[in-house]
């Protein structure tokens, strides 16, 4: 009885999914952040280095006789090519004029402050940093302003600028990978709790509603509670219906016992022919009601049982042995003698009560349907992975064009004369064998007068 | 036979009173086992139907208390359900069998004449019968020397001869007390196992002997 789950999402992908989201996007900004700082250093360093040459140039111009004085520091120089061989380029003008250098390098727009002043361009067709700054020198009435402007290309800027981006990718990379395996790690630990619940559960037979007792994490509890409060429910509803059940059956039968003993009082009195034929009548169907009774009421308490079927060994001889010894005073009635033959060790798995009432049934039938003074043989058997029990009786037979309709619900045999019964008896071995995985063999005896029915079960 | 019935469902303690008096035999019905203590304490009885569901408490419990007491005397269990985790106890308890109830006399009486053989129990079932000593426990005639096993219905058959020598039985009265009522048997049947008993008391002073018209009777030489 497993009935259809829906599943929708699961927990473990959803929680991997968003703690997966959540790295990439830590990584990817990681790899911003490290990757901006860098520039930023490296843009600083170029600037702080470009703005000591320029400096140094201003330092050494001096104004002898009007004319601007100049010697490039060596020093600015190799202060610019300690960071890699990019190219430098300057320009010196005096006020209005250019000095030297090269006279097509733009000149940084200054603002209001003394500078020096920073701007990014393109010289010579590569981006360049550029740098201006001014002195004044006193040359004449008027000082003039020198203006010192370089520019630097950003080649090696640019190939560490690449360097750390690789760098800060691998960093991210590694960082998502470690994450990844966390989250995998701890998607796994947040579902175990569910996973060994499920186990528990499921591990259990079908009778165990027993409430979860194995302590869970609080976030379950809520879970856990309304699991045990559903199977507190269940196992009422349970009992309450078995008990409904066996007390239906107790309730039908117990009327019909009192009239059942009144009408035989009563017929024990009567004389007269007519009389007694009819209180014959009457006791004949109150028995056959008390029947259908006992025999419905069964019927449902195997169906019901069916639904969920205890897994029990049972040892098959035991249990014929058993239901041989409780059916024998019936049998005695009728001077039947019922022999039991065991044909080695046979036990399968299931419920017993189920396997007594589909035994007790065919065993039931064969006395009814046997003459009196005679012998029924109930043999215990197995082969090719089935157990066997058989019972064969010397009997009337079974009608042989029908004998399969004989398992169907109310079915009677044509034969059975005025034999009381409600044609359930081979329904519920059937039922019970096929809930077993068994099959129910109805034959007639190959040798001789009388029917052959055989129970099989999976052997254990 | 004396029994005791402790059962506490009314009606059907009535139609089993009812018919195991219709069968000849003494019933004490005690509703409660306060009650069946009282009883069990005064009286011996060949046999006890014991209800398991009682009021005041369980009849397994007074299995227990009365083991000793009951060493003689056989109990049936009868049980409302035929849950085997009952029957278990019922039988490790010491009852000697149960039944389903509501029972079917026939398999009443025949758990009963089982239970009794297998335990002998309290009553002397020996019937002296001229010089034909009926043992109805164990099924047997002694006649002289010789030891006769009855069969269930020859036994049966014997049994309602013996409770009134002498009294006329009807065929169809006899018919009813063998074969159920849709065992389809008919007087021939009852002529048949006659014969057999005839059979067997031959050389005794006990016979069965056929008034014309109106049945049989036994009657002792
Ligand atoms: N051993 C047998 N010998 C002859 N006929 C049999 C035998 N077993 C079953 N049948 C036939 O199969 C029919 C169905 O059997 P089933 O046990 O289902 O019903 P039932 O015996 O009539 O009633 P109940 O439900 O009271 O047992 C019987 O009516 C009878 O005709
Ligand atoms: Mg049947």
């Amino acid at each position: 009885m497993s009935a259809e789950v829906h599943s929708r999402g699961s927990i473990r992908r959803r929680l991997m999914v968003q703690l997966l989201l959540g790295a990439a996007v830590l990584a990817i900004a990681l790899f911003f952040i490290v990757q901006s700082l860098a520039r930023q250093l490296a843009e600083e360093s170029q600037d702080n280095i470009l703005a000591a040459a320029v400096s140094a140039i201003l330092d050494t111009t001096s104004v002898r006789d009007g004319e601007i004085q100049l010697d490039l520091p060596y020093s600015a120089f190799s202060m610019l090519s300690n960071i890699s061989n990019d190219r430098v380029f300057y320009a010196v003008r005096f006020g209005d004029d250019f000095v030297t250098g090269y006279s097509d390098l733009p000149v940084v727009t200054k603002d209001d402050s003394f500078g020096p002043w920073f701007d990014t361009t393109t010289y010579q067709d590569d981006e360049v940093r550029i740098v201006t700054a001014q002195r004044r020198l006193a040359s004449g009435e008027t000082p003039l302003a020198v203006e010192v402007t370089l520019a630097q290309t950003r080649d090696g800027q640019r190939d560490q600028l690449m360097w750390i981006s690789q760098s800060a990718a691998a960093l991210g990379t590694g960082f998502f990978v470690s994450v990844a395996v966390l989250a995998l790690l701890a998607a796994r630990s947040s579902i175990s709790p569910i996973l060994r619940l499920t186990q528990s559960v499921s591990r259990r037979g079908p009778k165990d509603l027993r409430p979860v007792a194995a302590p869970v994490p609080h976030e379950m509890v809520p879970l856990v509670a309304a699991l045990n409060s559903f199977m507190d429910r269940l196992k009422n509803s349970l009992t309450r219906s078995e008990e409904f059940i066996a007390d239906a059956a107790h309730r039908v039968r117990t009327p019909l016992a009192t009239v059942r003993t009144q009408a035989e009082i009563t017929y024990r009195r009567v004389e007269k022919d007519e009389n007694r034929a009819s209180i014959r009548e009457m006791i004949r169907a109150i028995d056959e009601s008390s029947r259908a009774a006992g025999q419905m009421l069964d019927h449902a308490m195997v169906t019901f049982r069916t639904d969920h079927l205890e897994q029990q060994a049972i040892d098959l001889n035991a249990l014929a042995a058993e239901m041989i010894d409780r059916l024998h005073p019936m049998a005695e009635l009728r001077e039947i003698e019922l022999v039991l033959e065991q044909q080695g060790a046979a036990s399968t798995i299931g419920d017993t009560i189920l396997l007594q009432s589909a035994l007790r049934n065919i065993l039931d039938n064969a006395i009814k349907y046997s003459p009196a003074d005679s012998v029924i043989t109930l043999i215990v058997s197995q082969d090719a992975g089935m157990a066997h029990l058989t019972t064969s009786d010397r009997g009337i037979g079974l009608p042989i064009d029908d004998a399969e309709r004989l398992k169907s619900r109310f079915a009677r045999g044509a034969n059975v004369e005025g034999v009381i019964g409600s044609g359930l008896g081979l329904t519920i071995a059937d039922e019970v064998a096929r809930a077993h995985g068994g099959y129910l063999t109805i034959a007639n005896n190959s040798k001789g007068p009388g029917a052959c029915v055989t129970l099989s079960f999976p052997l254990q | 036979m004396r029994f005791l019935l402790i059962e506490d469902n009314m009606s059907l303690a009535k139609a089993t009173i009812d018919r195991l008096s219709l069968d000849g035999h003494v019933v004490d019905h005690a509703e409660c086992l306060a009650d069946a203590n009282g009883f069990v304490s005064t009286t011996e009885y060949d046999l006890i139907l014991l209800d398991i569901m009682l009021p005041d408490g369980d009849g397994r419990s007074f299995l227990k208390s009365h083991r000793s007491a009951l060493e003689s005397t056989p109990v049936i269990a009868t049980t409302a359900r035929s849950e085997v985790s009952d029957r278990v106890g019922i039988l490790d308890l010491g009852a000697d069998d149960y039944i389903t109830k509501p029972f079917d006399f026939a398999e009443l009486e025949a758990r009963c004449r089982a239970v009794l053989r297998r335990r002998g129990g309290n009553a002397s079932n020996i019937i002296s019968l001229g010089d034909v000593r009926f043992d109805s426990l164990s099924g047997t005639l002694e006649i002289g020397q010789d030891t006769i096993h009855l069969r269930n219905r020859e036994l049966r058959l014997f049994e309602v001869f013996a409770s009134a020598p002498d009294q006329i039985f009807s065929k169809s009265k006899l018919l009813d007390r063998l074969f159920s009522y849709d065992e389809g048997a008919t007087e021939n049947a009852i002529e048949v196992y006659v014969g057999r008993l005839r059979r067997h008391l031959k050389g005794s002073r006990a016979e069965i002997v056929t008034d014309r018209g109106l049945g049989y009777r036994l009657s002792i030489k």
